[in-house]
């Protein structure tokens, strides 16, 4: 299947796939699944395993523990990572702030993605190094 | 059956219209039906069958039901083995697909598919008005749509659209006259000793790969992504079985072709053309003079001007966004049945999908659909049956045994039981998107059957209880697949302790 190239030209702007190749990109787009969410709807949630690996395409959502937001997330911003990593279910809800177009990669294909587009992985270990800074500042 | 010639649903207002004559909206009238709801169905085939009147192109269903199964036929636990049934209340209606075949496959034929639909709507006396175009939709500002139909205008409160993802798609680069797609294809001796190009690795491109084995020349096909098979996912995602021929004739070095790479250009020059690819994983294009090229790059859904009126879709197939209900996730009172119920995507757990692009799956989403389009929309007392305490867990196990909902939509459908006051009811089948996120719903459990793409299925209980967090256990998988043992009781009974006292005789206080 050929791959639909707006969805291509959106994601050639994100800086987590900013080294990658046209036909690489055309593959990430096959890849991923494609998901939708309405205003409201909970695309992860706090305590229930094997989600997956989620890219806003398109909307904004809330990072939601407990019930508080906590963080917004926007298109090209990624989460479920973490609990894709550890086999962990999420700590946290992951609420559709508005109509939210997201690809989604499944919990068990991330490792083979992760090492098989290593520039990719770099710009992941930079988000993960943001939200550690972001941490340590909550906690100081 | 009702034919042309005696029309029932004559334009004009209805409270509720329900648009085509597949599977799914056969499966939908019949469960509206049962429960005493009022509607129209109009469709613009002249019989029922939908798609399999006319693909899948090589003849045989993906889908099977096996005539002779460790369940007795006609029972609910049977339903598991038989994909292609649509479900009845009564005998005559129940598991008529292996009544209608011949015995030479377990996949039905597109003839048996076909006369099984016809028989189900003939006994069930199914009234369609066929030859019925749905051409365009109105909002009103009463709330109610118009569709514009080829015999004139309908008007409901409600309209479910059960009209397929059969529409083929294809990308620009393969917008050329010549370009072959699903469903376009000439019969099959012209493609006798030629040079054929397969653009996509999904079901369609191999079944076509397999029936051009025996005349093609060369057969190359391509897309970004390397090829899924099912018998590797542990589920529906992949090439099936039946069509991983080319795949090894690929691996033996047979002549067939498998590239994971994009399509840069297609041009033609008389009758070859020359198709351009690029690969992720090489430096420079390839070039193929070919004598055929074909678009097996999916499918989108015929959803006319719905988008017009405020009808969200997404992704290559267009599939409307839905609620867990399969209402549009953006115009309320528009409902979609059948294949299209893919768009109410569930959890998705270990990235498996639900089997609602299947008769198998949204067989059950419509009679789940017929009954909650009865209470939301009909105002119908919601259906639940009060239980004791001591039931509760060996109904559950069975239903993870057993249900056909469950095995059939896994981690999608769930069986529910609730506690209201003291009370104990069996709630009957959900979609369990509605269930985890219905904060406001009574103490309850839901069953599922799970898949993880590697292990053996095991039940998952879902235990919500007011003022505290979800809760999830997933129980062992068992290689029989039998969930009924001591070790299973124990199991589910700790789960279930914030509902049930410890001795399993009464509700928890």
């Amino acid at each position: 299947m050929q791959v639909r190239q707006d969805v291509v030209d959106i994601l050639s702007g994100f800086a987590l796939f900013a080294d990658l190749s046209t036909p690489e990109l055309e593959n990430i787009v096959q890849t991923f699944g494609e998901v939708y969410f309405a205003e409201g709807e909970r695309v992860i949630r706090q305590g229930l395993t094997a989600t997956g690996f989620y890219v806003i395409v398109e909307g904004g959502a809330i990072i939601s523990v407990g019930g508080k937001e906590r963080a917004s997330l926007r298109p090209g911003d990624f989460f479920g990572e973490i609990s894709c990593l550890l086999g962990e279910p999420p700590t946290a809800d992951i609420i559709a702030r508005q109509a939210l177009r997201c690809l989604v990669l499944p919990p068990a294909a991330v490792e083979e993605f992760l090492v098989a587009n290593p520039h990719v992985m770099y710009r992941v270990l930079q988000g993960e190094a943001r939200k550690l800074r972001t941490t340590t500042r909550w906690l100081g | 059956m009702a034919g042309l010639t005696d029309r029932p649903f004559p334009p004009g207002r209805y409270e509720l219209v329900v648009v085509g004559s597949g599977p799914g909206a056969l499966q939908l009238t019949y469960s509206l039906r049962r429960l005493g709801i009022d509607h129209a169905v109009i469709s613009r085939d002249d019989s029922p069958g939908g798609m399999f009147r006319k693909w899948p192109i090589f003849q045989r269903m993906l889908s099977w039901t096996k005539p002779y199964a460790d369940q007795e036929r006609g029972t609910s636990a049977y339903q598991r083995y038989d994909w292609n049934s649509l479900l009845g209340d009564d005998e005559e209606t129940r598991a008529i697909m292996p009544s209608v075949m011949d015995g030479t496959s377990y996949f039905p034929s597109r003839p048996e598919m076909e006369r099984g639909l016809v028989t189900f709507a003939e006994r069930a006396k199914l009234q369609v008005r066929y030859g019925c175009e749905w051409l365009s939709t109105k909002r009103l500002d009463d709330g109610e749509f118009a569709l514009e139909t080829s015999d004139g205008e309908y008007r409901a409160r409600t309209v479910v659209f059960a009209v397929g993802v059969a529409q083929p798609w294809r990308p620009k680069v393969l917008n050329l006259e010549g370009v072959q797609e699903y469903g376009q294809l000439r019969p099959i001796e012209t493609y006798r000793d030629r040079r054929v190009f397969i653009v996509g690795k999904q079901n369609s491109g191999f079944e076509i790969a397999t029936g051009l084995l025996p005349w093609a020349r060369q057969i190359v096909l391509s897309s970004p992504s390397p090829a899924q098979l099912s018998v590797q996912t542990h589920s529906l995602v992949g090439v099936r079985a039946r069509y991983v021929q080319p795949y090894e004739d690929w691996a033996l070095a047979g002549g067939v072709v498998i590239l994971d790479a994009s399509i840069e250009s297609v041009e033609r020059d008389g009758p070859v053309f020359h198709v351009t690819t690029k690969s992720a994983h090489e430096d420079r294009p390839r070039h193929f003079a070919v004598d055929d090229v074909i678009a097996a790059t999916g499918f989108t859904c015929p959803l006319r001007d719905l988008a017009d009126i405020g009808v969200a879709t997404f992704g290559q197939s267009r599939l409307p966004a839905q609620t867990p209900f399969w209402e549009s996730a953006t115009v309320p009172g528009i409902y979609f049945a059948g294949t299209i119920n893919q768009g109410a995507q569930g959890l998705r757990k270990h990235g498996i999908p639900s089997n609602s692009g299947a008769v198998q799956g949204y067989r059950y989403n419509a009679r789940c659909l017929a009954r909650h389009i009865a209470e939301k929309r009909f105002g119908a007392v919601p259906m639940r049956t009060p239980m004791g305490a001591d039931e509760v867990i060996p109904f559950l196990l069975a239903e993870a045994s057993r249900g056909p909902e469950l095995w059939n939509q896994r981690s999608y459908l769930a069986q529910v039981v609730s506690f209201r006051d003291g009370e104990i009811f069996r709630e009957g089948i959900q979609p369990l998107a509605h269930f985890v996120d219905d904060e406001h719903g009574p103490d309850a459990v839901a069953i599922t059957l799970e898949s993880n793409g590697h292990d053996d299925p095991y039940p998952t209980a879902y235990v919500r209880r007011r003022g505290q967090t979800l809760r999830e256990r997933s129980l062992a998988p068992d290689p029989l697949l039998d969930f009924e043992g001591p070790s299973y009781q124990r199991e589910l009974g700790a789960a279930l302790e914030p509902l049930l006292d410890p001795n399993l005789t009464r509700v928890a206080t």
